[in-house]
């Protein structure tokens, strides 16, 4: 990578002042401009009307979000400062958003509660190409840790200050919540206990799991083995086959059912998603206990501590950010796979992506999907984070 | 060694002779249904649901091949180094979109069926090819790239003949995982009506019959196993002959 990030220092030609990228997103967002920008319905599952950017919106804020994106492109194409590529991307991106909920008004016919306005395919192309410049522009910041962190609070703040401020409120994903308002934050308490629980009992089993494997070379085999094929197995199958099991123990183990265990629901769902949770978080305590350096094991031993404590005192604080990118890992993957649970009952915002599926409602599809989304998202910058600061903490000398 | 090959053959005999005469198996398959439910699953061909499955799956990962490894052999040459930060980012944050979520926003764009199926397996394919192959084309050994350099080789002879051979090993890393795991995400594309064994599968759970549940996952996790088993043999073989076993790893 060295070699080619030099030969490309060297060589670019300096006449050329367009930025690569730049001409990349320019080209999506032209695109984008071009393809309808709101989609409008009749009805909640006929299909959408295409309205172009100039139908969708009033005067006004159609020339100001044309006049934003203009000044978008131009930062996008030219190789100005990344913050100032950072700072437009941003501002861009709000403003598409704050227009989107104008354009659900604009076009909703005044006392109409069947139509229904939608995002189209070019809202989504203008999104996606800024969301390149600010990711590059992100990239090649190499913020620390705390300062992404911070960045995502302000954009979860911007979210819900968005969503509070009830601009939104014309948009057909808004009116799939708010007829089920309730649903969806019970749904959301399921996802994030089937998600985070899982990974908890996960973290708790794998560990010690790991450690025992770092000893004992021939379970560490078998162990992983195992755990390996228990990855291969399709997660709706897996979902599937806990129901019988699980459905014994409830009528077969006294207290079982009145603990909440039964054969469809939220049980299997956790089971599952703990299964295949372990192998991450067990082969990532292996592998981070193996790398610690054999010259802190000694030194350990040197000043006469024991086999326990050398394992908590210095051995598994030195292999902790590897355990942890073994739990960032599966936190993503059971956040997105939590949506699977609603095929057995589970709950979770799945139930709004099937629910959307049969009935072509590709809001209510939106609104299981985006949380999770989101949600997995957020998880992954936390814990990046996390990581970083506790390698960089590890290597401290 | 032996023994786990004498496994797997074992498995993929008994595996062909459920696929070819299901009705061999249903007296285990029936200590799993209840009484008046039909041990398999008789609603379609095992073989032929088995088929389309692999195919779909094979579709599927060869594109996205083709476009992971080209993706990532343009970002690692000077006119596309540019757009190597962000194309790390976007694998990065591609891996946070569970696959429910991009089959079903795939759906309104192309209806219901196997082709968004065949647009989320490829979209969910591409990150572990890609990522692989970047780590294979950015690790290559100083020394080597310097000797084609100091022989003359063009840019193209030093990729075709040097780069891309050396880091063929951990490119078929990428490539088995991301099979893996587009096997076991195909069987989800059964929800917006794909034929895959999924189908089997949500019979199961849809009737509540533990058996069809059974053979479904079965299936797909013994190709699973069998087809992991296959290209990680063939990740050694390549790596023996390019002489770099215990170099690179996935």
């Amino acid at each position: 990578m060295s070699l080619a990030a030099a030969q490309s220092a060297t060589s670019r030609p300096t006449w050329l002042a367009l930025d690569k990228l730049g001409v990349l997103i320019a080209l999506i967002a032209l695109a984008g401009a071009a393809l309808p920008f709101a989609l409008f319905r009749a009805n909640r599952i006929v299909l959408g009307e295409p309205r172009s950017l100039l139908d969708a919106l009033p005067s006004f804020p159609a020339a100001l979000l044309i006049g934003i994106l203009l000044v978008g492109f131009a930062v996008a194409l030219l190789r100005l400062p990344i913050i100032a590529k950072l700072v437009a991307g941003f501002a861009v991106l709000a403003t598409l958003f704050v227009v989107i909920g104008w354009s659900a008004g604009y076009l909703t016919p005044e006392g109409d509660t069947f139509a229904r306005v939608s995002p189209g395919a070019g809202f989504w192309l203008l999104v996606f190409a800024f969301a390149l410049l600010v990711t590059d522009a992100l990239t090649r910041l190499r913020l620390a840790p705390l300062a992404r962190i911070a960045i995502l609070l302000a954009v979860i703040a911007a979210a819900t200050l968005l969503l509070w401020s009830g601009s939104w409120n014309d948009l057909s994903l808004l009116k799939e919540y708010s007829t089920r308002a309730p649903a969806f934050w019970a749904e959301a308490r399921t996802h994030l206990a089937l998600a985070f629980g899982s990974v908890a009992i996960a973290a708790v089993v794998g560990m010690p799991l790991g450690i025992l494997c770092y000893k004992v070379r021939p379970v560490r085999a078998a162990v992983l083995n195992v755990l390996n094929i228990v990855q291969t197995i399709p997660s709706i199958a897996l979902f599937g086959l806990l129901i019988a099991p699980l459905a014994w123990v409830a009528a077969n183990v006294p207290g079982a059912s009145a603990a909440g265990i039964s054969g469809i629901g939220a049980a299997p769902a956790m089971v599952a998603l703990f299964a295949y949770s372990l192998l991450p978080i067990v082969s990532n305590t292996v592998v981070g206990l193996l790398g610690v350096p054999p010259a802190a094991v000694d030194a350990a031993k040197g000043m006469g501590m024991t086999g326990r404590q050398r394992m908590v005192g210095i051995e598994l604080p030195l292999a902790f950010p590897v355990i942890l990118t073994g739990i960032r890992i599966v936190l993503v993957q059971n956040i997105g796979l939590a949506t699977i649970a609603a095929l057995i009952g589970g709950g979770g915002f799945g139930v709004f992506v099937f629910q959307g599926i049969g009935q072509t409602a590709m809001d209510l599809v939106l609104l299981g999907a985006i949380p999770t989304v989101a949600l997995a998202f957020a998880a992954a910058v936390v814990l990046d984070a996390l990581v970083e600061m506790t390698s960089r903490g590890v290597r401290r000398p | 060694m032996t023994i786990g090959n004498l496994l797997r053959v074992l498995a993929f005999a008994i595996l062909v002779l459920l696929l070819v005469n299901p009705d061999l198996f249903s007296g285990f398959f029936g200590l799993f249904a209840r009484d008046t439910q039909p041990a398999i699953y008789n609603q379609g061909n095992l073989l032929d649901i088995t088929i389309n499955h692999l195919g779909i799956v094979l579709a599927a990962t060869l594109a996205s091949t083709i476009i992971a490894v080209g993706l990532a052999i343009i970002v690692t040459r000077p006119f596309g180094a540019e757009f190597l930060p962000l194309s790390r980012s976007l694998a990065n944050v591609g891996q946070t979109f569970p696959p429910v979520a991009v089959l079903a926003l795939a759906v309104p764009m192309l209806g219901f069926g196997t082709a968004p199926t065949l647009v989320a397996l490829f979209l969910y394919g591409l990150l572990p090819i890609f990522e692989n192959t970047l780590t294979g084309l950015t690790n290559l050994p100083p020394a080597v790239t310097d000797a084609a350099k100091g022989v003359g080789m063009t840019g193209w002879q030093r990729l075709v003949k040097i780069e891309l051979p050396l880091a063929l090993p951990v490119i078929l890393a990428g490539i088995r995982l991301s099979t893996v795991i587009s096997l076991a995400t195909a069987t989800i594309g059964s929800t917006v009506a794909a034929r895959t064994l999924g189908e089997v599968i949500i019979a199961g759970l849809t009737t509540g019959n533990t058996a069809f549940v059974l053979q479904g996952g079965l299936i797909v996790g013994v190709l699973a196993v069998l087809i992991y088993d296959a290209l990680s043999a063939l990740e050694r073989t390549l790596m023996l002959r390019t002489g770099q076993l215990g170099r690179a790893s996935a």
